[in-house]
């Protein structure tokens, strides 16, 4: 499953990138996240609970941050277990641009799931991928800027 | 004779199964039950570097957690597959080695890598999820074409390339000759969709050992359970035959995939005696999906050449069969010698050549599924017909008119001589009763309500009762494939039948009594059928390949002559009078025109009191048969598909469907026309809904009912059923043909050749989904 998006961001780029470096800040946007903690510099566990249609389950997953270019891209892969509901694995590119004040954040994302999730879920993870992505982006935009993003 | 060879009688185990009072594997219960939940992996390729089960263990009511380091360290061995196939070079069948537990790798999502032992099910499921295993992912080879491919991932390490055998039927130097003299030729690339089987009752066991006795009973979901105690014993090391009983209680319809001994048997009767409790093990349908063996799964080019008159020339095949991750009992067969020997369906073909080339991928081991080898065979030959006679502008029923075998016996290239059968009479039955003359009318009506009508045909011939054992194992064949029956006079004159065959779905408890209510003049009421436990039927073959008609009937015939034979005697005895004068009719053994008689219970009675018996006769009155048919039976027939496609949503509708069947006698009309209905069906289901997909991961991504369509009522017509009963088969004594496969071997290319009628164009895969039927006209403007 392949997956690409565009927001803008009304801060500027350096606050977009350190948000998006900061712990606290993934934990409070990823959609059903329980738990994040560092282990380096660029990586982290989490634990985060999905249900994608009728299989529910909490992920036990490593983050890590790679192709680092502060401020303005890496790339974010995770790969997360969840017992006997499979895995799902995936990595996304973000690039941030400057536009005056205003960032534009652009993504390309791949995602794979495996075991039950595949079997029962896979009608139904595209649309529940690009749901979670655009939540995480309008919790980040609500988190960065105190407002709504602006509608599509 | 009422309820005679013929009749109508309804099932008799119909009263137990519309009540809810079947008995059923699940529905066993025993003293000492504990449950088994296999860990399964969620990768289609991977090294097993790890198994944590502490957390598992640490559960309240669980019991054990087993791994196949243990159950191969306890000398299980591996599952094999029973027909050996000889590649053209000579070199034998590349087989994997495939442990009941994966060791060392899983090569497919769902292979099972450890067993969890609680005290119900539900904690045996929770507790497997908390089995943590550690694997290293592996490149995946989810498809043919991604195994066959340079640098593909090695599957085993004994199977270079991935390739199981290169194997081929018929003589190729001929067949290219007859392509290059004919005056046409056409080409079809076919791929056979792979399918799910989809039993109704799940796969499900239950292992328990005595320690006492050193002896295990299982109760399994099985088709044929005097093979799998063979093959748990010979081969997997459970137990000697005499220390393990196989039962197969009632069984909620196999199609092929409850034939095999799955990991799940063995690891369960290991298990019972590791734990010494009794194990049990259910399927769920998200599993059954997961690990049942699928069916089909074909890749294939053929040309065929035909000269002037519409006559064929030469018919040359080259397919690439999908095996899965391991070779199941019978998937070396499936492709090879129940596919090739049926390419000269109905005609007479001088020349074919058939090469088969079988691969290794991640994915669940195919093997057969209702039919096995001839739905792909049938949906090649009837696809090439039909295909041939547009490119040729005949009418198709005309070009295969023209090349029918009308002279028996017919000795074809491909191994199969066909004993008896009447092509054209069964294709005419079958055009004048879906009044193939009106449908010009039809279509033009159709036109006008904006849908597009097509007719497509298929004459299919198919082969049951594999046989005879002698050359089926010199073609390769493990076992033998002849039947056993005893029939058991009692004393007070009711008869068993222990017969060696199975019933899952079939009706054997009505038609096994109604050939022995027809020999012996008796109320079917006064018969029953023992089958499915060997501590109490002799040892037999099971059921599958539509064979119980026509190899375990015949048994049951050889021993009623048996039977009959001392009847006459033990009356000829006792009323002083010439057997050759004895008849047997209306409850009575009588002597012929005269008033002298016993009732049939009291022979029964006189055998087992032995008080007044022939001198040389020994007491008793039951007799066992054993029967090796010296011939496959051939049932055929033609189905006529009409139906109507609407050309803005693709849409199609089965308007009509007409099936004229050769199934030689027919013991039971009702129960026929049933078998019938079910394998058009499911036929119906192959061509327009059924698609089991695996991504290019491995991973199964239609593993529920909410993903994988089978048909329902209204999807399917109501049928036009009619037989042809005046050629029956001349190698067994009933002259049944078999009629359990012939409808999902026959019906795939009748709806493909309907729709592709309609559509106007040849270019339409299996299953003709809306999707794909829209997509096929788009792609055609």
């Amino acid at each position: 499953m392949e997956m690409t998006g565009s927001y803008r961001i009304g801060a500027p780029r350096e606050a977009v990138w350190a948000a998006l470096n900061d712990v606290d800040v993934l934990k409070l946007c990823i959609p059903g996240c329980e738990e994040i903690e560092q282990t380096s510099p660029n990586t982290m566990t989490a634990k985060v609970v999905q249900k994608i249609g009728p299989v529910k389950a909490k992920f036990d997953g490593a983050i890590e941050l790679l192709n680092i270019e502060a401020p303005a891209s890496y790339t974010i892969q995770g790969e997360g277990q969840g017992g006997v509901a499979g895995f799902a694995k995936g990595a996304a590119d973000v690039v941030l641009t400057e536009d005056g004040d205003e960032t534009v954040l652009e993504f390309m994302a791949k995602a794979q799931v495996g075991g039950k999730l595949a079997r029962l879920g896979s009608r139904l993870i595209d649309a529940t991928a690009k749901k979670l992505a655009t939540k995480f982006f309008d919790n980040f935009h609500n988190h960065l800027t105190g407002t709504d993003p602006p509608g599509d | 004779m009422k309820d005679g060879i013929g009749a109508p009688v309804k099932r008799k185990e119909d009263k137990r199964f519309t009540t809810g009072k079947g008995k059923y594997t699940d529905d066993i219960r025993n003293d000492n039950q504990a449950y088994a939940a296999f860990v399964r992996s969620p990768y289609a390729h991977a090294k097993v570097k790890g198994i944590d089960t502490s957390a598992a263990m640490a559960m309240d009511g669980v019991i054990d957690v087993l791994n196949g380091q243990q159950l191969t360290g306890d000398g299980i061995g591996n599952i094999i597959c029973g027909w050996a196939i000889t590649s053209k070079d000579g070199s034998p069948m590349n087989m994997g080695a495939w442990s009941a537990l994966a060791t060392e790798k899983v090569r497919y999502v769902g292979d099972a890598v450890a067993v969890v032992i609680a005290e119900t099910q539900a904690l045996a499921r929770i507790a497997a999820e908390a089995v943590e295993v550690d694997y290293e992912e592996l490149p995946v080879a989810a498809h043919i074409e991604a195994a066959m491919a340079d640098g593909a991932p090695q599957i085993h390490d004994n199977a270079p390339g991935n390739q199981i055998y290169d194997w081929e039927l018929g003589d190729e130097a001929a067949t290219d000759a007859g392509l290059a003299n004919a005056a046409h030729v056409t080409t079809l690339n076919i791929t056979n969709n792979r399918l799910s089987p989809n039993p109704m009752e799940p796969r499900s066991a239950i292992a328990t050992y005595d320690d006492a006795e050193e002896h295990y009973t299982l109760y399994t979901t099985s088709q044929n359970p005097h093979v799998a105690r063979l093959v748990l014993s010979a081969f997997y090391n459970v137990a000697p035959e005499h220390k393990l009983r196989v039962i197969a209680p009632d069984v909620g319809g196999g199609f092929g995939a409850k034939i095999y001994i799955y990991p799940e048997e063995i690891t369960c009767l290991w298990a019972s005696m590791k734990t010494n409790r009794s194990i049990k093990w259910t399927s769920d349908r998200s599993e059954a999906f997961l690990t049942d063996a699928h069916g089909r799964d074909h890749v294939t080019t053929a040309h065929m050449g035909f000269d002037a008159d519409g006559k064929i020339t030469g018919f040359k095949i080259d397919t690439l069969a999908n095996i899965g991750a391991y070779m199941s009992l019978f998937s070396s067969s499936v492709p090879t010698y129940l596919y090739a020997p049926l390419m000269s369906g109905q005609y007479n073909i001088q020349n074919i050549h058939c090469n088969v080339r079988t691969y290794y991928t991640n994915t669940v081991p195919v093997d057969a599924y209702r039919g096995a080898g001839r739905p792909e065979a049938t949906y090649l030959v009837e696809r090439m017909m039909e295909t041939a006679a547009r490119e040729m502008g005949m009418d198709p029923a005309e070009l295969r008119r023209r090349n029918f075998v009308q002279e028996f016996p017919h000795q074809t290239p491909v191994l199969m001589q066909y004993d008896a059968g009447d092509f054209p009479k069964i294709l005419q039955m079958a055009q004048d009763s879906a009044d193939v003359s009106g449908f010009a009318a039809r279509k033009a009506e159709a036109a006008k309500r904006g849908k597009l009508r097509g007719l497509g045909y298929s004459t299919f011939i198919e082969a049951c009762g594999l046989a005879p054992s002698k050359a089926a194992g010199s073609l390769g064949a493990g076992v033998g494939l002849w039947e056993s029956a005893e029939v058991r006079v009692n004393p007070v004159g009711s008869i068993e039948i222990l017969t060696g065959s199975h019933s899952h779905g079939q009706g054997h408890e009505t038609t096994f009594a109604q050939i022995v209510a027809d020999r012996f003049d008796l109320p079917v009421e006064n018969v029953s059928i023992v089958h499915g436990d060997t501590d109490k039927v002799q040892f037999g073959m099971g059921t599958y390949g539509s064979r119980s008609g026509p190899v375990g009937m015949s048994a049951v015939v050889k021993a009623m002559d048996k039977v009959e034979a001392k009847v006459k005697k033990i009356a000829a005895h006792t009323l002083e009078a010439s057997e050759d004068d004895i008849v047997i009719e209306g409850g009575e053994v009588k002597v012929a025109g005269t008033d002298k008689s016993m009732a049939w219970h009291e022979v029964g009675l006189a055998a087992y009191v032995a008080h007044n018996l022939p001198d040389d006769m020994e007491p008793g009155l039951k007799e066992t048969a054993f029967f090796d048919p010296v011939n496959f039976s051939f049932p055929s027939g033609a189905f006529i598909c009409e139906v109507e496609v609407d050309p803005e949503t693709g849409e199609t509708e089965i308007v009509n469907f007409t099936s004229a069947d050769d199934f030689g006698t027919i013991i039971n009309p009702m129960i026929v026309e049933g078998q019938v209905h079910g394998g058009v069906t499911q036929g119906i289901g192959q061509a327009m809904l059924e698609q089991v997909v695996y991504d290019d991961d491995g991973q199964l991504l239609n593993g529920s009912y909410m993903d994988y369509a089978m048909p329902r009522a209204a999807d399917v017509p109501s049928y036009s059923i009619s037989h042809h009963e005046d050629s029956p088969s001349p190698n067994n004594p009933l002259g049944v043909k078999g009629c359990g496969e012939a409808g999902a071997i026959g019906a795939p290319p009748a709806v493909i050749n309907a729709i592709t009628d309609a559509i106007g164009t040849n270019d339409l895969a299996m299953p003709a989904t809306p999707q794909a039927v829209w997509n096929a006209i788009q792609a055609a403007k």
